[in-house]
C-alpha cells in the first residue's frame, strides 16, 4: 500500500456525504459493492461506470462533510478507488476513512493544479504526492503515528485484532 | 495530576478539562493538538450506522459488548421502515441488542432519547451520528464517530480523540420576537462557513444564554456541527440545574471552561441585532436574511428533526398557525422529535391547531429531514425545512431544492406558500 499510482478525478469544496452517497441508498444496505454502484452520483451519474481501479479523488477543502455515515468511504473504496488527496477533509469522514483503511492525505494547493485524468503517484511513507502528467510534487499535512499505524494494518479491524491477539 | 485541579483550573478549556479527566490513564494534563485515549460514559447508535457496526463488531471477533447498560441503539431515521430492506437492517439491530443486552428504542430520534433520558453535565458521549454534537447543551463532552469506531467502543469501551482547540461565541443581549436559536446558528455558521469549526470545540457563552432554553442550546450544539464542530458545549448553568432537577437526574461533573484558557478565536454576536435568517440552497453556510428571499415559493414545509422538533418548536409554530391556513398545494409535515414531545404537544393542544391549520402529522422519526420517507421532494420541488442540511439530493430528488429557517419562519412560509418573515405573523 505504500505507493499507489492512478488517474485523477477532480471534485471542488465541501462534497458532502450526501452526494457521495445519499441516505436511500445506504438505508437499505451495508454492502460495499452495492453502495459503490451509486458513489458521488448525486453531482456526476456517471461517475461509478468512468471510475477504474486504483484511481485517485482530488477535492477541495472540507472533503465528506455531512453524516457521520461510513457508507461513504466504504463506498468511495469498493468503486476501486485508492486514495482521496485533499485540500481539507471534514473530521469524521477523516477518522472514517483511516479506519476502513481508505489513505487520505492534506495536501494545500493541489485542487488548482491538478486536471481530471492526470497521472498522480502516491507515497504514504513519505507522505508525497506526485503529478506524473504535469512533472509537479506535492507534499501532504503529516499523519500522527497511530493513525498511521492504523492505516498500514489496512483498518481499524485488523488494527484491533491483531492488538488483542499480542495481549492474550 | 489531580482532578480538582484540573476541574478548577483557570488555563484550560472544557474539552482540555473533559479529555484529560476521561483518560484511560490519566497521567497528564492534555492540550489542544494532543491525542488522548478516554473512557467512554455513553455509546449510541441508530439504523443508518449501527448495522454497519455490528458487521465490523463481529468482524472484529467481538463476543460481549463492554458495558450494555452503556450503549443505546435507536431505530429513528427510517421509522416504522419503508422498505423489506431497511426492515431487514432493523431486525439484525434487534436481534444483536436482545442478544447483548443492549437497549433499543424505537421511532423517537436519538438525539431526543438520549437528552430527555441518558445526557448529564460531564458525561463524555460518543454516537454514530454526526449531530451526536447536541449533547453540549446539558454540559457533556459529546462527538459524532463513524461505524467502526462504535464498532471499537462497543468492544472496548474506550476510543482516542484529538484534544480539539475551541472557538468561543459570546451571545450578547436578547434575541427579538420572532428570531430564535437556530437564527442564531445560522448566522454565525453564515460567518465562519461550513468548516469554520472543522476539528474545533465550540464554547458558546454569553449572558443571552441565560434566556435560552435547554431545548434551544440543544439547536445551537446540534447545528454546530454544521460548521464541522467535533463538539459544543453549553456551560452548566440555573437552567441546566433545573432542567435535569425536573428530570430527576444529577451531574457527573460540573466542567467550567478556564476564564484564561487560550481559545482559537472569539466571535461576538448582538442577539437583538439578528432577524430571522435562511441558509440557501445547497449549502449551510450560505445563510441570508428571510427577508432577502421573502415571496419564494414552496411546496413542502418541514417541522422536525433532531435540530427543531421539540415542544417549543411546535408552540412556535402553532403560535403562527392558530387561526391561520396552510396554503392551498402546499404540504406542511410536523414531525415531533420523540414521543413526550408528540404527547406533551397532544395535551396542549398543539396538536389540534396544526391539524385544524392543515398540517400533516406523523409518527416521531427522522422522516423528511432524511429524504428516505414521510415526505421525500420530487424533481425540483422546493421546501422550507426546520433541519439542519441542504445539501444536494438530501430530501429528495437531486435537483429538489432546500432551504433551512426556525420552526417559525417555516411555519410562516407554509401559510403564505412562500418564503415568509414569521415576524409579519407574529
Amino acid at each position: 500500500m505504500n505507493v499507489i499510482r492512478g488517474r485523477a478525478w477532480k471534485f471542488g469544496d465541501n462534497i458532502d456525504t450526501d452526494v457521495i452517497i445519499p441516505f436511500k441508498y445506504k438505508a437499505r444496505t451495508i454492502d460495499p459493492r452495492e453502495l459503490a454502484q451509486h458513489v458521488m452520483e448525486g453531482l456526476d451519474p456517471d461517475f461509478p461506470n468512468k471510475v477504474r481501479p486504483g484511481d485517485v479523488i482530488v477535492a477541495g477543502r472540507n472533503f465528506g462533510c455531512g453524516s457521520s455515515r461510513e457508507q461513504a468511504p466504504l463506498a468511495i473504496k469498493a468503486a476501486g478507488i485508492s486514495a482521496v488527496v485533499a485540500e481539507s477533509f471534514a473530521r469524521i469522514f477523516f477518522r472514517n476513512a483511516i479506519n476502513i483503511g481508505l489513505p487520505v492525505l492534506e495536501v494545500k494547493g493541489i485542487l488548482e493544479k491538478t486536471d481530471s485524468g492526470d497521472v498522480l503517484e502516491i507515497d504514504l511513507r513519505e507522505g508525497t504526492v506526485k503529478n506524473l502528467s504535469k512533472g509537479l510534487t506535492f507534499r501532504a499535512a503529516p499523519m500522527p503515528d497511530m493513525l498511521m499505524e492504523i492505516l498500514k494494518e489496512g483498518g481499524l479491524v485488523n488494527y484491533i485484532k491483531k492488538r488483542r491477539a499480542r495481549s492474550q | 495530576m489531580n482532578v480538582k485541579e484540573v476541574l478548577d483550573s483557570e488555563e484550560l478549556t472544557f474539552a482540555e478539562k473533559i479529555l484529560t479527566m476521561k483518560q484511560v490513564e490519566p497521567k497528564s494534563i492534555k492540550r489542544a493538538g494532543e491525542i488522548a485515549v478516554v473512557s467512554v460514559d455513553f455509546a449510541a447508535g441508530q439504523d443508518g450506522t449501527t448495522p454497519l457496526a455490528i458487521k465490523v463488531f463481529e468482524e472484529m471477533g467481538g463476543e460481549r459488548v463492554w458495558d450494555p447498560s452503556k450503549i443505546l441503539f435507536v431505530i429513528d431515521h427510517t421509522y416504522p421502515s419503508s422498505s423489506v430492506e431497511i426492515s431487514n437492517l432493523h431486525k439484525l439491530m434487534r436481534t444483536f441488542a436482545r442478544k447483548q443486552g443492549i437497549r433499543v428504542v424505537e421511532g423517537d430520534i436519538i438525539h431526543q432519547v438520549i437528552l430527555e433520558e441518558y445526557a448529564v453535565p460531564g458525561m463524555l458521549i460518543v454516537g454514530a451520528d454526526s449531530h451526536t454534537t447536541t449533547h453540549g447543551a446539558v454540559g457533556a463532552f459529546a462527538t459524532g464517530i463513524g461505524s467502526t469506531e462504535l464498532a471499537a467502543v462497543m468492544l472496548e469501551g474506550k476510543i482516542w480523540l484529538k484534544v480539539p482547540s475551541t472557538i468561543r461565541v459570546c451571545l450578547e443581549g436578547s434575541l427579538s420576537k420572532g428570531v430564535y436559536a437556530k437564527d442564531i446558528a445560522l448566522s454565525v455558521i453564515g460567518e465562519i462557513g461550513a468548516d469554520g469549526a472543522n476539528y474545533k470545540a465550540i464554547e458558546w457563552t454569553g449572558e443571552a444564554l441565560s434566556r435560552l432554553s435547554i431545548e434551544s442550546r440543544a439547536t445551537l450544539c446540534n447545528m454546530s456541527m454544521e460548521a464541522g464542530a467535533k463538539d459544543a458545549v453549553v456551560e452548566y448553568d440555573a437552567v441546566t440545574e433545573k432542567y435535569l432537577r425536573e428530570l430527576g437526574r444529577s451531574p457527573m461533573a460540573i466542567v467550567r471552561s478556564g476564564r484564561k484558557a487560550e481559545v482559537e478565536d472569539e466571535l461576538h454576536v448582538e442577539c437583538s441585532k439578528l432577524e430571522p435568517m435562511v441558509a440557501i440552497p445547497s449549502r449551510v453556510d450560505n445563510v441570508r436574511p428571510v427577508r432577502e428571499v421573502d415571496g419564494t415559493p414552496i411546496d413542502q414545509a418541514f417541522i422536525g428533526s433532531c435540530t427543531n422538533g421539540r415542544l417549543e418548536d411546535l408552540i412556535e409554530a402553532a403560535r403562527i398557525l392558530r387561526g391561520r391556513k396552510v396554503k392551498e398545494g402546499v404540504r406542511l409535515i410536523v414531525t415531533p422529535a420523540s414521543r413526550r414531545v408528540y404527547m406533551d404537544a397532544l395535551k396542549l393542544g398543539i396538536l389540534e391547531t396544526l391539524l385544524e391549520a392543515g398540517a400533516v402529522v406523523t409518527n416521531p422519526t427522522c422522516g423528511a429531514c432524511v429524504g428516505t420517507h414521510l415526505g421525500v421532494l420530487g424533481e425540483g420541488e422546493v421546501a422550507v425545512s426546520s433541519t439542519n442540511r441542504n445539501f444536494v439530493g438530501r430530501m429528495g430528488h437531486p435537483s429538489s431544492k432546500v432551504y433551512l429557517a426556525s420552526p417559525a419562519t417555516v411555519a410562516a412560509s407554509a401559510v403564505r406558500g412562500a418564503i415568509t418573515d414569521p415576524r409579519e405573523f407574529l
